[in-house]
């Protein structure tokens, strides 16, 4: 069939407009590639951990016991809901890398011999599983084999139980149980300094003098079983046996964190995309809007032949869905990559073995309606104006906007103003709605670059506060046991040691009517300044009180109780003891959700002699070699934290991520920012092609009319500027206050350069966007311009 | 004769900004069948509201507009729509082709929606394009581009053709040449013709002349003899 004309007008005014319906496709682009890419990753997330987790049966419950004889095992297994048992060893331990200064640690986990564990396999990277009766053999985390180039067949040591011994490792490994391998104490992965051996149970039993027994135990449930009365169950079971507390799988930490993460990113790909689209979609409507006007004499003239407003509207409807067309594929096309390359990286930090990944149908379908329809809103009323004329004055150009001399010409300070100026300063009070949409499209680019861009400031405010304002130790020594408080004076004897800090956390659950939250037990010396309460709302150390509990903010919340309210406690360590305290002191803090005591209090209310099992410890950094070697030796040591190798990570793994996202982000902002800039220009061109064309008949130079013309929009876009910094001030408030999961709350903080960046970035685009503008305007043909109108 | 198209007391009050002007005040028209037409007179005499109202591309004040048998003042939107589309072929003195099509697809733009349409390339062919079919606006001079604005009008085979100022654009050789176009297409086709204009050496070529002034029509001249447009000169 053979196009009709009208058709083919569509698509030449398509390729004639070429540039401009770049620009806008990019502004449909940039909202539709950022609900892509956020979804996308997200569903994929979700589908390959579901599918990690299915494959490689990471357990539905687990529970640590002091010692606990094989024969319970049968008894966990008839708790109604249990369908599978592994019974296992799991210690920590410090090993031994030779070339490697500083302390390791290591959380050994039993595994059978020659054989997958029925829950919480392995998935061997490389080599074998140990073999039966071999006692020295250990498979590592893939992660940590590579950190410290560690291959079959080369021998680590490590100290278990005491004992130094030579291990030979016979493979690498993953486990959906360690997809996030923490420290005890750690809140981000250290693959040099903390890591995950296997080793066969029977080996492992003997080191630890757990023959016949175990300490640690995963349960598969079945489908439907219920949850909470397994846990109740197991805790009754293992509770003699020196259970600290059953945790279902969320509460599991390496799963916890990585549900965390996916929270976090489940909160930017809904919050920052859908501001994304809702801008994208408001400009293209506005840009959409503008560029159908300019086409006012043509919908005269088709009017007059006899085309009716509905043809009309079709006809531009068709144009609008080919400019969104063009957008869509960029934007699909872009969304898609830029998602795999976004879950390709999250795939990485969590090492997952497996990656499904599909650009999301449902965030297509969403971006592409919305950016439709936007489009097509924005044109239709463009449409219906002008084909609402009689089409012999929609053909005529629109009549001369009234414009007055106000009051304010005559007074003295407008005088010095040369008629060019004039021209602009009429113009923009005189076209109030042009000028205000105009001025809000840059003011949304703006707010965007800074909603994207401020995350920088928050999390170095973040990683500021939690690690240079409430933290002052080098580093932090777990103990295996608790220890009485005299091994304060044992750690000040090392050497480079400059101060010591006892310090006691342990496992609790806070409750408060029906809500409990299962945590822990911040126990702090009364005069600690090494790791002192902190808080985040006014930067200022708190006195640990000697009684009652000072409880983060976003904990008290989650209980529902302020200062002066008792919460109830169950210890799930020692002697278990239950007791209410009241919440004396309330304070803020933008990671985890802290409860602290006074160390003593806590000792008492445990009815056990002044003990830590935790020091912190300041180190002069002269002697630290020494002291790591001393360290090494130590049997007591389960747990090594270092803040430097803990800052470190939370740079390289939390903010180089988080900021590979935003910078994404910032890329679509700038295109968007670049679209809306030269649409302006390319718009207010032909809407004054003949104005400007009378000028420099009139005499006026090519310099002149462009100052008009451009000056018109540079003044715009300087008004626009300040009005865009507090837009995105707003974004990010918004976003700051939705993005709050247990693990981390973001602070508002954008420091003044970010606000500058934003501004320059905006002003670049307007000004590349200008220069191509200048040039269309020095090529303008008068006579023609003056001659036909288009 | 029979009347094609009768206007009574046709009054048209233009807004623009905050100045009121009275473009016609009470004028009345007939166009015969198959006459030309044209209606000499000065810029502001109110001679294109006149066509426009006349052509359905505007509403007026007050006073009556009658084609044939069908009423057109108090037509709502889609009834003049249909007038337009099914009677009446316009040519502009600024010609306003699209830019973005073809003088065919001009004209094709026209005869998709019309009922017993000429072909294009006949319709061009008739005011002598035929060589220029597949040729840009932009690549076409003045006169060509006018003459495919012609061929536009009239693909149609329009009852009423209206040309406001078709030559007020171009020289007067190219200028004779698009009256030479119009006077064939009333000649041999039989459709009525109005030509608006303020030269008035065009209105010999008239069978009547019709002198608007102050928004009225002032006198009609009846010419005894059609001059051809190839024997005008200005």
């Amino acid at each position: 069939m053979v196009m009709r004309a009208i058709d083919r007008k569509v698509l030449r005014d398509l390729w004639h407009l070429r540039g401009q319906v770049l620009a806008i496709g990019m502004v449909v682009a940039a909202g539709i590639a950022a609900l892509i890419m956020s979804l996308s990753t997200l569903e994929a997330l979700d589908e390959t951990t579901a599918a990690y987790y299915e494959r490689y049966r990471f357990g539905d419950v687990f529970a640590w016991v002091k010692r606990a004889p094989e024969s319970v095992e049968q008894r966990i297994a008839a708790v109604p809901g249990v369908r599978t048992v592994q019974a296992r060893v799991s210690r920590f331990a410090t090993v031994d890398i030779e070339g490697f200064a500083e302390p390791v640690m290591g959380q050994f986990v039993s595994v059978p011999a020659e054989r997958q564990p029925v829950l919480n396999q392995l998935v061997l990277r490389s080599g074998r599983l140990p073999g039966e009766g071999a006692e020295d053999e250990v498979i590592l985390n893939e992660p940590f084999a590579e950190a410290h180039n560690l291959a079959s067949g080369e021998q680590i040591v490590a100290v278990i139980n005491g004992h130094r011994r030579e291990l030979r490792i016979v493979g690498t490994a993953l486990s959906p149980e360690f997809v996030y391998a923490l420290g005890p104490g750690a809140l981000m992965p250290d693959d040099r300094r903390f890591g995950i051996l296997w080793m066969s149970h029977e080996s492992l039993a003997a080191a630890y003098d757990l023959k016949g027994a175990f300490n640690s135990v995963s349960l598969g449930l079945e489908r439907g079983a219920n949850t909470a009365q397994v846990l109740q169950q197991l805790d009754r079971i293992l509770e003699p046996y020196g259970g600290v507390g059953a945790i279902a799988r969320e509460d599991q930490l390496s799963n916890w964190f990585v549900m965390n993460e996916m929270e976090q990113l489940r909160t930017m790909s809904m919050i920052l995309p859908t501001i994304f689209l809702v801008i994208s979609a408001f400009l293209t409507n506005m840009v959409l809007g503008r560029l159908v006007a300019t086409e006012r004499g043509q919908i005269g003239l088709m009017k007059a032949f006899g085309y009716s407003s509905s043809e009309v509207g079709l006809h531009y409807a068709k144009f609008v869905i080919g400019i969104v067309f063009v957008g869509s594929v960029i934007g699909i096309v872009a969304g898609t990559w830029l998602g795999r390359m976004n879950t390709q990286m999250y795939a990485d930090l969590f090492r997952f073995p497996i990656l499904l990944y599909r650009p999301s149908t449902t965030a297509i379908a969403i971006a592409v309606s919305v950016s439709l329809a936007s489009a097509l809103l924005g044109s239709v009323g463009a449409v219906r104006r002008a084909a609402r004329l009689p089409p012999a004055q929609a053909m005529n150009p629109p009549a001369p906007t009234v414009f007055h001399r106000m009051r304010a010409w005559n007074t003295r300070a407008a005088r010095w103003l040369d008629q060019g100026s004039r021209i602009i300063v009429r113009n923009i009070l005189r076209s109030p709605t042009r000028s205000t949409m105009t001025m809000l499209g840059v003011a949304a680019a703006v707010g965007l670059l800074v909603l994207a861009m401020q995350w920088n400031d928050s999390l170095n405010y973040l990683g500021q506060s939690y690690f240079f304002h409430a933290q002052h130790q080098d580093a932090t020594i777990g103990l295996a046991e608790p220890q009485s408080d005299t091994i304060v004076r044992d750690f000040e004897h090392l050497p480079g040691v400059l101060a010591v800090e006892p310090m006691r956390i342990v496992s609790a659950d806070l409750s408060v009517g029906p809500v409990t939250h299962r945590g822990s037990l911040t126990g702090l010396k009364s005069d600690a300044w090494l790791q002192p309460i902190f808080d985040d709302a006014t930067a200022r150390v708190v006195p640990v009180p000697p009684d009652g509990l000072v409880l983060g903010t976003v904990l008290a919340d989650k209980l529902g109780v302020s200062i002066g309210d008792r919460v109830w406690l169950e210890i799930l360590e020692g002697r278990r003891p239950e007791v209410a305290l009241p919440v004396v002191g309330l304070v803020e803090t933008y990671i985890a959700m802290p409860a602290f005591i006074n160390i003593d209090a806590l000792n008492r209310m445990l009815k056990e002699r002044p003990s830590a099992e935790y020091v912190n410890l300041l180190i002069d950094s002269r002697h630290e070699a020494e002291f790591y070697a001393r360290l090494k030796e130590l049997p007591m040591v389960s747990a090594v934290m270092l803040r430097q190798a803990a800052i470190d990570s939370f740079y390289n793994t939390i903010v180089e991520h988080i900021m590979v996202f935003i910078t994404l982000f910032s890329s679509l902002a700038c295109a968007l920012g670049f679209g809306v800039a030269y649409n302006s220009a390319r718009i207010a061109l032909s809407e004054r092609g003949r104005e400007l064309a009378t000028l420099r008949v009139l005499g006026f130079s090519r310099g002149e009319i462009s100052y008009i013309l451009l000056g018109e929009t540079g003044l715009l876009i300087t008004i626009a500027l300040p009005f865009g910094c507090l837009l995105g001030r707003g974004l990010s408030e918004l976003m700051a206050a939705s993005f709050n999961t247990e693990l981390f709350r973001i602070p508002l903080k954008i420091e003044p350069s970010t606000y500058g960046l934003a501004v320059i970035i905006a002003l670049a685009a307007t000004l590349i966007s200008a220069l191509i503008v200048r040039h269309r305007l020095d090529h303008l043909d008068i006579v023609e311009v003056l001659k036909t109108r288009e | 004769m029979i009347t094609t198209l009768t206007a009574r007391d046709l009054t048209k009050i233009y807004r623009t900004g905050e100045v009121e002007v009275h473009a016609l005040r009470g004028a009345n028209l007939d166009l015969y069948e198959g006459e030309l037409v044209v209606i000499l007179g000065p810029s502001g005499s109110g001679k294109s509201t006149l066509l426009n109202i006349i052509g359905g591309l505007d509403t007026p004040t007050s006073g009556s507009v009658r084609f044939r048998d069908h009423q057109l003042t108090g037509a709502d939107e889609s009834e003049l729509t249909r007038f337009r589309r099914d009677h009446v072929g316009f040519v502009f003195q600024f010609y306003n082709l699209i830019p973005s099509l073809t003088a065919e697809e001009n004209v094709a733009l026209v005869t998709e929606i019309a009922k017993r349409p000429l072909d294009p390339a006949k319709a061009l062919g008739i005011v002598g394009l035929d060589k220029r079919l597949h040729h840009f606006p932009a690549q076409l001079s003045g006169g060509e581009q006018q003459r495919v604005a012609i061929a536009r009008a009239i693909a149609k085979q329009p009852e009423i053709l209206l040309c406001d100022e078709p030559t007020g654009a171009l020289d007067s050789e190219t200028g004779i040449l698009v009256l030479e176009a119009i006077d064939q297409v009333n000649r041999e086709l039989g459709t009525t013709t109005a030509v608006i204009t303020h030269n008035t050496v065009i209105g010999s070529m008239a069978d009547r002349v019709l002198h608007v002034a102050d928004g009225v029509i002032a006198s009609i001249e009846e010419n005894a003899v059609r001059r051809a447009a190839a024997e005008l000169a200005w």
